[in-house]
């Protein structure tokens, strides 16, 4: 395993490394249930973290795209955004990429 | 990178990020600990999610369970979430829409391997801003629901902030972090979880 670990040319046995890949990618999202159903209750703090997780997250992956892909990518993010408050996320998804392609096409 | 390896990825890996951070690693000739250890990294916000997403899987058995685990990439959760908040989460709903996903990566795996290099200005078409906008739809989806806003505001500082100084993958799980910390300090001390209601 040691040797495995320090591989840097994998030549013809680059799957090996895939399939630890997919392994570790697994026990990261069995991880998160198999901790947490060992108790029996939850705190309410804890309850509050948990339900806070998929704002939380998505938000930290969405900044980053938003505020580096030049002034069009982030005007049609606030589009979107707002359009959210209007209609369905179907239709605001639609409306985002509509407005950027927009922006793009005018070169912004 | 042939064709196999790169079907295989996403066959039995099926994380879009850590698969890109995979391949960034890949080329900097660094040793295999390094890439392992970049992918846990980049895969740490799934711990995350199955502690909050396991505890709606109350209609799916032990084995649907982890089988459906496999499954969690970051759409498949954001709305498993988001339906849960509506009715209860089904089997049934959250494989057929795993099912078509699962399909869709590895026919887009497919194509981008075999025929990416005939695409001349991905940008053109707004292809690197569909999963985002996506993303953003779904942060709105979950406006509803408690300290929302507080939430979202130090997820998002905190993104940038880490973003800038420390560098991605790790402005997601950090950033995110500042998010549940703001959850945590607002929620209430004295516990009556069962009282609150799960307006979702």
């Amino acid at each position: 395993m040691a040797d495995f670990l320090n591989t840097v040319d994998f030549g013809d046995n680059l799957w090996v490394l895939i399939i630890v890949l997919a392994i570790v990618t697994y026990m990261t999202r069995i991880g998160g249930d198999l901790v947490l159903s060992r108790f029996k209750s939850i705190h309410p703090r804890v309850d509050a973290a948990l339900e806070a997780v998929p704002a939380a997250v998505i938000t930290a992956i969405v900044i980053p795209p938003a505020l580096t892909n030049g002034p069009s990518a982030f005007i049609a993010m606030m589009v979107t955004m707002l359009a959210c408050y209007k209609t369905s996320p179907i239709i605001s998804m639609v409306i985002g990429m509509g407005t950027l392609a927009a922006l793009r096409y005018f070169g912004l | 990178m042939d064709l196999f390896d790169i079907m295989l990825s996403s066959i039995t890996i099926f994380a879009g990020a850590s698969q890109f951070v995979f391949l960034e690693i890949l080329g900097y000739q660094a040793p295999a600990w390094s890439i392992v250890l970049g992918v846990f990294a980049v895969n740490f916000r799934h711990i995350l999610y199955s502690a909050s997403l396991g505890r709606s899987m109350g209609e799916f058995s032990t084995m649907q369970k982890f089988t459906a685990f496999f499954f969690m990439a970051d759409p498949m959760f954001t709305s498993s979430e988001h339906r849960a908040s509506q009715q209860p989460l089904m089997p049934a709903y959250y494989f057929g829409f795993a099912l078509i996903q699962y399909c869709i990566w590895i026919v887009f795996t497919y194509l981008g391997a075999a025929f990416g290099s005939l695409i001349s200005d991905p940008q053109a078409l707004g292809v690197d801003m569909l999963l985002p906008i996506y993303f953003m739809t779904m942060v709105m989806a979950f406006r509803k629901r408690k300290n929302w806003f507080p939430i979202v505001v130090a997820s998002g500082i905190g993104s940038a902030f880490f973003y800038h100084f420390v560098g991605p993958p790790w402005h997601i799980s950090l950033g995110a972090l500042m998010g549940i910390l703001a959850a945590v300090i607002m929620a209430k001390p004295s516990g009556f979880v069962g009282v609150e209601e799960d307006d979702g």
